[in-house]
This record gives C-alpha cells, structure tokens and sequence, in this order.
C-alpha cells in the first residue's frame, strides 16, 4: 500500500513534453515525406507502393515499440544487461563485422542488411548499445574521468563502433559518434581536452584549405599566447612546470596533426569524400558533380523565402533534382513548401526536445540515467548539425537522416527506442521519489 | 557539492553551445530564405523551368557495319496543368491526332488531382510521330501549358535478329524499386542485346534550367547554362552478327520450331543465332501493342532457343564419347565393334536398337554411319576401365571430361538468360538407383546422347567450334570491341577441352567422311557440296512430345575452318531431314555467297515447308 501510495500516475511521470515533439516530428515528417514523392502520377499519403505509405507503417511500427518500451519493458532491464555489456557489445561488432562481407552494395556504402524485403542498418542500432554500455560503465560508482584508465574504457567503447562503421565506409555514421565526447565533456573530461578536440577539427580544416605551414604559425601563435597568458598568472613553480608540459604537449600534437592531416586527406580518404570536403571549403566550385546536389538543396530551400509556397506546391523538390529527396535531404521539402517559418519551427522542435532531455537528465538522481540522457541529446544533436547543416552547404554532403523525419524505417525505430528507453529512464525516476 | 557546481556548470555551457549551434543553423536559412537574392526566383516563385533532355540511344551494327538497330525520333507532349489556360478541345484532339473525350478525360483528371500535381509537368501523350508533333508545333500557341520534347524510339532497317536483339521498353515501378538511377518514363532493355548491354547503349540524360517571366514564358537560360547538364549519348554496339546470314537463317527456319547458331570457330564469335518461331523487328518496334498476343502464343516466339531451351544432343555427342574413349586410352582409331541392328545391354536382352548398316565397323565409320552399338561400347570401356574402382569413379571423371566441352554449365556468353543444360551428377544417379547400384547398363542411353543429358543449341554449335579447332574453344559472344566498348578479355582466351588436341583428327576424319564419302552410307551427304570440305555429324534426339528432333552440326572448310554451324529442330524426325539441309545451306550462303545451282530446289524446298501448326 505504501508503495503504492508513492508510485504517481502518468501524467506527472511521463514528461509528456517530449512525447508532444516527438509525436510533432515524425508526423510532419510524414506529410514532407509526401510532398517529397517523385512520381508524376498522384498517389494517397497511404500508398504502399511510395515512400509515404511504406512510411505510415514505419510509424505505426515506431508507435509500438514506443507503448513496449514506455510501459512494459522496465528500463532498469537495459541497466541489468549492459552490465554483461561486453556479450552484448561483441555480438553487435560481429553483426557489423558480418554486414561488411555479406550486405550487397548500396551507394558505395556497405552497411545495409538484408533479411528478406527488410533492411537494417546496425549502425543504427549500434548508436543505442554504444550509450546503453557506456551510461552503464560510467555509472559505476568509483568510476572517474580523471583517471585514465577509466577514461581510456570509456573512450574504447565509443571508439570501437566507430572505427568498424568507418571500415564500413559510413564515414557519415562514425561522425556522430565524436558527440560522445559532449558526454565524457559532462562527466568531467578535462575542458582543456574539449578545446584541443575543437582546435583539433580547425586546424584540419585551414591545413587541407590552405597550407601546412599557415597552420603551424596558427600554433605557434596560439602556443605563445598560451605561455604568455599562464606563466605570467602562476607563480608557483610546480603549476609553472605542469603549464609548460601541457602546453609543449599540446603544441606536439598539434603539428604531429598538421601533418598527419595531409596524409589522411590525400591518402585515407576516399576520392568522393575529399571531393565533398573540398566542396564545403569553397575549395572546388562544382556545380555539376557533388557541390550540384548542394546547390540545388540550396535552391529549393531559398526559393521558399519566408513563408514557402506552401504544402505540395514546391517545384524543385518534387521532380527529383534535388537527390535523396525523402532521406537525406528531406529538408529541402520543408524549406521549400513552408519557408523559413517551417524550417525555424522544426529547429526549435529539435532545439527543445535536446534542451528538454539535457534538462530531465541533469534532474536524474540515478547516474545511469542521466549520462544515457546525454548519450541520446549529443546524438540527435550532432545528426541535426549535420543533417542540416549539409543542407545548407555549411557540412559536407554525408549521408545521415534527420531523426524522426527523414524516410526509412531503421533510423525512424532506432531513434524512437532510444527516446523511449529515456523516457522510461525519467518515467522511473519521477515514480519512486 | 563542489563537484555538483561544477557540472551544473559544464551542463550550462553545453546548453549554451547547443544554443550557439543553433543560432548558427537559424541564422544561415535566415540568411539563404530571406536576405540572399540569387537563390530566389520571382515574385511567384516559379521562374525556373527545367527541361529534360534524353540522350539518344547507342545504335546496334552488325560485325560488317550494317545498321541493324537505329534510332527514329518522336515526341512526348508534356503538359503543366497549372499554366493551362482555356482552349479548344477538339482542337488540341485534332492537332494530336487524339479524341476529343481523351482530352477531356485527362484534363478532368489534372483537376482532380490539382492540389497534388502543383506546379509538376506531366507527360499528356507518348510517342507521337515527327509528323503530327509538327502539325501541333504549328498551333502551341493556342495551347497554353503543353509542349513537345524529344525522345528517340528504336528503328529496324534491316529483318534480322528480332529475338537476338531484344526490346525496350517503359520502366516498371518494380524496376524502379531496384534500380534508383532510373526514373519513371524512362526506356530500358528488357532482352536480349538491349538488355546485356544496358549500361552501354542508355547513355546519360541532361537537362537545360530556363527562367521564365511573370506570365510563364520561357525567357533565358538560367545562370548562362551554368547549371545545365548536357545529356550523353550511349554509346554504340557493334555484334559479331552478320546481318545477311542472319536474316538467311530465318528464312531457312521459317515455320519451324527449333534454332540456327553459326559460329566463327577461329574467335568464338557468333554469326547468327536464329530462334524460331521468332518476332520479327517490326514487332519489335512496337512491342507494347503486340505483347499480350506474342505472350500467348503456343509456340512461344518470346522465347530465344538458342540459349534459353536444353534438349538431348542426340548422336553428336557421340562424337564427344570417342574424343574421352581416345583420351582415356580405352579406345584406338582401328578397333572394330560388331553393330546387328542394335547393343544388346542386358542379360535378358535389352536392346538399344540402331539402324542398318554394314558390320562390323571402325571408328572413323562408327562417326560416318552414327553407329549407336559401336558407341555403347566405347562408353562401356569408359565406365569399365580398370585404372578406376567403381563405375561411379569412372563416371565422375568421364562427366568432368563432358563438362571442359562447355556442357553442363554456363558458357559464360555475353547473351542474358543462358541456360546451363545438365550433365547430370554421379549424386544424381545415387540418389535414383541407390549408390553402387547403377553400372553402365544403366545409363547406356548416355553413349548416344540421350537419357537425362540435356544441351542447349549453343552448347552444340561450341562443340561444332571445338571440333573446327581441333580441342578448343572462344568462349561464344555476340557483341565485338569497337572504341568505347570494351569486352571481358576472356573471350580472347582460347579454352582447351581435358582432351589432347592431337586425339580431334582421328574423329574429324569420320566427319568429313559423313558428308563427303558418298555412297558409302555417310548419313550426312545430303550436306555435300562439291569444293567446300564441309564436316559435320548428325543427330536424331528422342522428344517425348510427338516427333523425333533433328539434329545437325558441322563445320567448314575442313582445313582453318570459318564458319561452325549447329541446327537443331523440334519434332522434324531424322538429322539429315531438316538439320542438316538448313545447316550446310547456311554454311554454302556464308563461304559461297549463294546456293549452287544443284541445290536450289532444296532450299526451295526447305523455304516453304511448315513443320509447325
């Protein structure tokens, strides 16, 4: 009776917050989905033979899993297994593993897998395990950032995944994992480290699009800055030999970077790869090859001006210049049919729901749950980045869906488990205390 | 606590690089949607226009540079709803060489559908001939929203290859399920050559981007051209096939079910590949119309034999049990087997009967004569043959032997839908018999040709090539190199039988003599032609379904040989009825140039029979 009493009813549990822009997503997803058909000859939103109708039942699908997940499954479950972690984490490398020998090619990628009329990405599933395993690991008490051997495990596991889904040749996939590191950022990474990441990707950046040496005076300035700054504010000797370690070490791995930058552009990058990456730099103006999908992304999305020519009237989307219309590009139907009114919408959409799940999970007083929490928010933030981003020309063109509202049924189900495994999370937390 | 501050903290800058990225995202649609001009139309935001273009299709030539499949232009009439203004029905019916209810049947449909249409361009009406699209083209004006755009159909001036070349047509939204680099509307090939080299002959489509003005006129090209794509045209195909023989060989075949292939044994390259019943290229040219009655036919015209029907080869095989007899040692080109009406293969005397003829005979007769008790001898040694344990031993090696022959398997021809026939397993016969319960009086039927041996016509006119040859083989093809068309080198590649060449000329010699050695029972003379060394070996294959199947392969001249035929026709009795008439007149056409005088009223003859009802 006493536990009764304390176990509070749905509607102040669920945070009903997010099921709300949820439920908005993948249903205006939908409707662009929709607009996004190619056929010249009309067709319901539920005919099976286009993306739409196929899509309606992905919804439906998602729906279930969503209802098992929230109100059957206890979360805790997903605690208790990923405890015996590595089974589950060794099981999913070997699918992985396996998809590359035995899928056949789509779009120069090897990651689909079929089973019958069915096709999954396990990458997709991987991004769930990977948060699963590494909330579980980071929750365990006397587990600390700072000591790095901890961090090396967590870092492992975020590593691992990626670099299989990179021999995969999903470059696009892999890149979501370097969100993860906003997690071991929140779980107490040093900050300095978050910066050198970030120096890290700029500095990559001005030495393929300029020269190696304009990056090594870039350090050199920044290195002296740095000296200047700290020596001059220290004046304990241990603190003054430990700035200068730092900061040589630091300054060491930033030229070794420099260097290995050019290897890995010209050498380990494949040619469409390089070639994306060249176009986002304005290094290549390419309109008819790769930057022609850019622009015409671009085209569509501009043309929708403030208030869009409203749904299904869009021009540029409808007759199949702008690729991948229904996946990849699915915000082109949004720019172009509602205007900039639609696209800030779905941002804030986005912005809220990631806003709303970092906020539920700071609440948590359960560590499993809040670092699971911040796994799912840096998900879906770097696929909105990205996603969009590369829409917009401001990323180069890396195939990944917007979460919940792009076509296809493996990302749709992917994100809505690992939403809904959240929602149960807080559900827990809000029920027992 | 301390701790606890601190990651409020870092959750804060987090947030704040989220709102940071965000304000980023924001600020660039800001800037594309609402401040940036160049990626904005017009005031009503539907200035660009874009056009296709279909690139033209590769054209088809024979191995001489006949054009056998070209091109003919005609038209599509797109229409965009949205920009059609009120006009005449009838007129637009008439201009189109339509009716008037077909018109005002789609349009009602536009309006139905208006909301979902938007601002799309729809194809209104297919393929109108150059000289009614001109008539429209006249008066567009008058139609405001309808225009014409190219597109290219096949054209076939020359009568030959109907079933070799294949046809196009409109893709299928299943094809376009699996094949994402087509859009509907679009033509692909859906047999034959067409099909095989798709990716050769489709060529790649391009567009123009027009602006238009406020009244949706077109106006200028958008950004100077910048942003056009020029459309590729496929690329052309040259096949090995040559054009005359071919349509020769249709004729010889006309109103008989079977198939002709000629091939030039020197390369491997196919000559002509007749099917018949077969559809000729004026069907071709209008598929659509013709499919439903073509694919009900009883005699299935759809179907290429060639590659795509297996039959027991019947006595050419035999041919192939000597060459494994001679290689395996069991046999010498002197021995002689008694032949009295038939082999008697049972103790309680089971016969497998043969005809008439003088006994007993010597290798070299056995092949002029067909002998079918000689060869049940010379495949008994095979299976008995000491240097093995077991029949079964025995059988595996002299299957595999069968199968360096090209039987059994794909030959790996560049023509889609090749069948690989069956030699059938040592597994197979466990199964059946029970293991070690089958012995060579059980498969007798094996040394003729029949039993559960099944070839398709292409395999038998490669074992006429190998025979030419003497041991080996190109792979057989159809399509040659010519600039920018590449084939797999493997054709260049001679492929060697497990026989010894220097076994072929032993058998060869009976050959020759079935043709030449008149007068003295050659069942092949009726293939004679003074001057031209025809060899060649016939058949006379048991069909469960009524007749006989005659068989006939040759080839000729018997020193560096040009030309390799194999014919094979359903239910026309004897291999020196049909076969081997249809063969040697293709082979007299491809080296003479025409049929010898005494001859003529065999190919009369041959020409105006019916063999099918």
């Amino acid at each position: 009776m006493q536990e009764r009493s304390l176990d509070r009813g749905l509607r102040k549990t669920v945070d009903w917050r997010l099921i709300v822009v949820y439920l908005a997503l993948i249903l205006f997803g939908w409707m662009n989905i929709y607009a996004a058909v190619q056929s010249g000859e009309p067709s319901s939103i539920f005919d099976l033979g286009c993306n739409s109708g196929k899509q309606a039942l992905w919804i439906a699908g998602a729906l279930v899993l969503a209802a098992l997940l929230l109100f059957v499954i206890n979360p805790y479950f997903w605690d208790s297994i990923s405890n015996s972690a590595y089974l589950v984490v060794l099981a999913l490398l070997v699918l992985l593993v396996l998809v590359i020998f035995m899928s056949n090619n789509v779009k120069g990628s090897h990651s689909w897998f079929e089973l019958g009329p069915v096709k999954f990405q396990p990458a997709e599933l991987s991004k769930i395990t990977t948060s699963l395993v590494l909330a579980s690991v980071m929750s365990r008490p006397g587990f600390k950032m700072s000591n790095w051997k901890h961090f090396l495990l967590a870092a492992l596991i975020v590593l691992i995944p990626m670099l299989v889904i990179v021999a995969e040749s999903e470059t696009g996939s892999a890149l979501v994992y370097a969100g993860f590191i906003f997690v071991l950022y929140r779980e107490g990474l040093s900050g300095w480290l978050l910066a050198l990441f970030g120096m890290a990707v700029l500095l990559f950046v001005l030495t393929i699009k300029t020269h190696w040496w304009v990056s090594l005076i870039v350090i050199a300035v920044v290195s002296l800055l740095y000296f200047i700054h700290f020596l001059r504010r220290t004046s304990s000797l241990r603190l003054r030999r430990r700035v200068v370690r730092n900061g040589l070490a630091a300054a060491v791995a930033s030229v070794a970077l420099v260097f290995a930058a050019d290897v890995i552009f010209h050498r380990v990058l494949k040619d469409y790869q390089r070639e994306r990456i060249e176009v986002v730099l304005g290094m290549k103006e390419d309109l008819k090859g790769v930057g022609y999908n850019v622009h015409q992304s671009l085209i569509a999305i501009g043309s929708g001006g403030m208030f869009g020519k409203g749904y299904l009237k869009g021009t540029q989307t409808t007759f199949g210049f702008v690729p991948e219309q229904s996946t990849d590009f699915i915000f082109c139907t949004v720019g172009e049919e509602w205007g900039f009114v639609g696209t800030l919408g779905v941002i804030v959409l986005y912005g809220l729901l990631i806003f709303w799940i970092v906020r539920d999970a700071e609440k948590a007083r359960n560590a499993f749950a809040r670092i699971y929490g911040y796994c799912i928010a840096s998900c879906l933030f770097m696929h909105l980045f990205i996603n969009i981003g590369m829409t917009l020309g401001l990323m180069p063109v890396i195939g990944i869906p917007l979460p919940f509202f792009s076509y296809g049924g493996s990302s749709l189900w992917a994100f809505t488990a690992m939403l809904f495994i959240f929602i149960a999370l807080d559900r827990q937390e809000k029920k027992y205390f | 606590m301390d701790n606890g501050m601190e990651n409020n903290n870092r959750s804060t800058k987090l947030l704040i690089g989220l709102a940071v990225i965000i304000l980023v995202l924001v600020g660039r649609l800001f800037y594309v949607q609402i401040i940036n001009e160049s990626y904005k139309t017009d005031a009503d935001n539907n200035s660009m226009a874009r056009e296709m273009i279909y690139p033209p299709r590769g054209v088809i030539y024979d191995r001489n540079g006949k054009l056998l499949v070209g091109n003919k232009i005609c038209y599509e009439i797109l229409v965009t709803p949205k920009e059609v203004r009120e006009f005449d029905t009838l007129a637009l019916a008439e201009a189109l060489d339509t009716t008037a209810d077909f018109v005002r049947e789609r349009m009602e449909y536009y309006h139905t559908y208006r909301s979902k249409i938007g601002w799309q361009t729809l194809t209104f009406l297919k393929m109108v001939p150059s000289e009614t699209y001109l008539r429209f083209a006249e008066e567009q004006f008058l139609f405001p929203g309808f225009k014409g755009q190219v597109r290219s159909l096949r054209e076939y001036p020359f009568n030959a290859g109907g079933n070799l070349l294949g046809y196009i047509s409109e893709v299928s939204p299943e094809y376009l399920v699996d094949h994402p680099d087509y859009k509907a509307g679009d033509y692909y090939g859906r047999t034959g050559l067409e099909a095989a080299r798709e990716a050769d002959l489709r060529g790649s489509k391009g567009w123009h981007i027009y602006q238009r003005d406020s009244r949706g006129r077109q106006k200028n090209s958008y950004h100077d051209g910048d942003y056009d794509v020029e459309a590729v045209p496929g690329k052309d195909i040259t096949t090995t096939i040559d054009a005359y023989l071919q349509q020769y060989g249709q004729q010889l075949m006309k109103g008989k079910k079977g198939s002709v292939v000629a091939i030039e044994p020197s390369t491997g390259e196919i000559l002509a590949m007749v099917s018949s019943p077969g559809i000729d290229v004026d069907v071709l040219a209008d598929f659509g119309r013709h499919y439903g009655t073509l694919s009900k036919d009883k005699n299935k015209p759809l179907y290429n034999r060639a590659v795509s029907a297996s039959y027991p080869p019947g006595s050419v095989f035999k041919l192939v049990n000597g060459l494994i007899g001679l290689e395996d040692g069991v046999l010498e080109p002197w021995m002689q087997y008694p032949c009295y009406n038939g082999y008697v293969y049972t103790s309680s005397g089971r016969k497998l009967g043969c005809h008439t003829h003088r006994s007993p005979l010597n290798l070299e007769d056995a092949v002029m004569m067909s002998c079918n008790g000689y060869f049940c001898y010379v495949f008994k040694s095979i299976l008995e043959n000491p240097a093995y344990h077991s029949t079964e031993e025995a059988y595996v090696h002299w299957r595999e032997m069968v199968m360096s022959f090209g039987f059994g398997r794909k030959l790996g021809s560049d023509f889609p839908s090749e069948l690989s026939g069956n030699i059938p397993s040592a597994d197979f016969y466990n199964r059946y018999y029970r293991k070690g319960h089958w012995r060579f009086p059980t498969i007798v039927s094996l040394s003729i040709g029949q039993g559960e041996i099944l070839t398709t016509p292409l395999q038998i006119a490669n074992l006429a090539a190998i025979m030419a040859n003497r041991g080996y083989y190109y792979i057989p093809h159809v399509v040659k190199a010519s600039e920018g068309v590449e084939i797999d080198p493997v054709y260049y590649q001679k492929q060697y039988t497990l026989v010894d060449t220097l076994q072929f000329p032993k058998v060869v010699k009976g050959m020759w003599k079935a043709v030449n050695a008149l007068g003295e029972g050659g069942t092949a003379n009726v293939a004679y032609v003074p001057g031209l060394d025809i060899c060649g070996k016939t058949g006379t294959a048991q069909n469960p379904h009524g007749k006989d199947n005659s068989v006939f392969i040759c080839f000729a001249p018997v020193d560096n040989p040009r030309i390799a035929v194999a014919a094979y026709i359903e239910n026309a009795g004897f291999g020196a009825s049909w076969a081997c008439p249809i063969a040697s007149l293709l082979v007299e056409k491809y080296l003479r140039g025409e049929i010898s005088e005494g001859r003529r009223d065999m190919e009369r003859r041959v020409m105006t029979t019916r063999l099918i009802h």
